[in-house]
């Protein structure tokens, strides 16, 4: 995973994980690395790292049992909310973006009506 | 904790540092940023009792330098190994003088960064001889963790290789790195804290992720606009 150096590196690891759980890569349940060997395949200090997990402690998305590890306790309705605010935060960059280039929303809806059409016309072809 | 009060420091005319105030954090990694001749160098040297302020006060965990030195583990920019020894010979002659010598994590490093111990310091590449200060430093159990210009000079794969062991080493709470570098885009991730220094004052200090969430941008950008004004 590549990490943003202009925005904070411990909200990006909460991300990820995040991420990892909307994706249904990660389940209520499954454990997750440690904080050390997180730190060390990432290559970020683990101090950052313990803050991640810290917080995402706070956030009740993962619980850690003394001596086994670091376990994930997000189920719904949490997952929903979390997939929707990790779309909200993506649509917040298109917007921004978009919006520099002088699209407004009826545009920005034009043009994703148009590309959703060019794609499902393309996967027809196949 | 390591602190400065109001220090300042001439070299014949030339200013060092002038009332550079500045708590390092207990349990953090921080990175010491700025020009060339900020006087990163100087204060480095000076927790280690190399130098001494003209006026200011320089704390080691409440007292002067000199007392704390045990505590402290240095890794100097210049090369200061003796080239005819083998690095083993340098690791025995090394840990004669520290009681906190940690034989076991020497083992480690010395093969997580793929050192031959019979190899001659004098006949190593630069890099090598940069992870060999590296492990003679590290291998023990000092609280503190001084660097000055550890990636200096070097290639890309063995400064990475060094920055892999510095966290593979680190101890979460337990340990104080400080870090002097210019390669500042290499440690991005590995710094909880920064100072930049300029002219031998703090310009600018602060949490790292925290200044990144203020200014939307790396701190390598938060360098180079912090700076960017000096030369007009």
């Amino acid at each position: 995973m590549a990490y943003d150096s202009s925005r904070p590196i411990y909200r990006q690891i909460i991300d990820d994980f995040q991420k990892q759980l909307v994706r249904g890569e990660l389940k209520q349940g499954d454990k997750i690395p440690s904080q050390r060997e997180y730190a060390e395949k990432a290559r970020i200090n683990p101090n950052t790292v313990q803050r991640a997990y810290r917080e995402m402690e706070t956030m009740h998305m993962v619980e850690t049992l003394r001596g086994q590890g670091t376990y994930i306790i997000v189920a719904e309705p949490m997952l929903t909310d979390m997939k929707a605010h990790l779309g909200q935060k993506i649509l917040g960059y298109f917007i921004a973006e978009m919006e520099s280039l002088g699209y407004d929303y009826a545009g920005m809806i034009k043009l994703l009506h148009s590309e959703q059409d060019q794609r499902r016309a393309a996967s027809k072809d196949d | 904790m390591i602190e400065f009060k109001n220090v300042s420091k001439r070299f014949g005319t030339t200013v060092a540092l002038e009332k550079f105030d500045y708590k390092f954090e207990q349990g953090k990694i921080i990175g010491l940023f700025g020009p060339n001749g900020a006087g990163k160098s100087t204060s480095i040297k000076m927790i280690v009792g190399l130098n001494r302020p003209d006026a200011g006060e320089v704390t080691v965990d409440g007292k002067e330098p000199r007392i704390s030195r045990a505590n402290i583990a240095y890794l100097p920019e210049i090369d200061h190994l003796y080239p005819w020894m083998p690095i083993k010979q340098a690791a025995r002659f090394t840990s004669t003088f520290y009681a906190d010598w940690d034989e076991t994590k020497y083992n480690e490093l010395l093969n997580f960064l793929n050192l031959d111990p019979q190899m001659k310091i004098g006949k190593i590449s630069k890099g090598q001889r940069a992870k060999t200060k590296l492990l003679l430093t590290v291998s023990r159990r000092a609280p503190y963790l001084l660097m000055d210009e550890p990636l200096s000079g070097i290639d890309i794969l063995t400064r990475e290789d060094i920055i892999d062991a510095i966290i593979k080493d680190y101890r979460e709470g337990e340990q104080t790195i400080i870090i002097s570098t210019h390669e500042i885009a290499e440690v991005e991730r590995l710094v909880d804290e920064v100072v930049f220094l300029d002219k031998g004052r703090v310009k600018l200090a602060g949490s790292a992720d925290e200044l990144r969430a203020e200014r939307g941008h790396s701190l390598v950008e938060t360098m180079k606009e912090a700076f960017r004004n000096v030369n007009q």
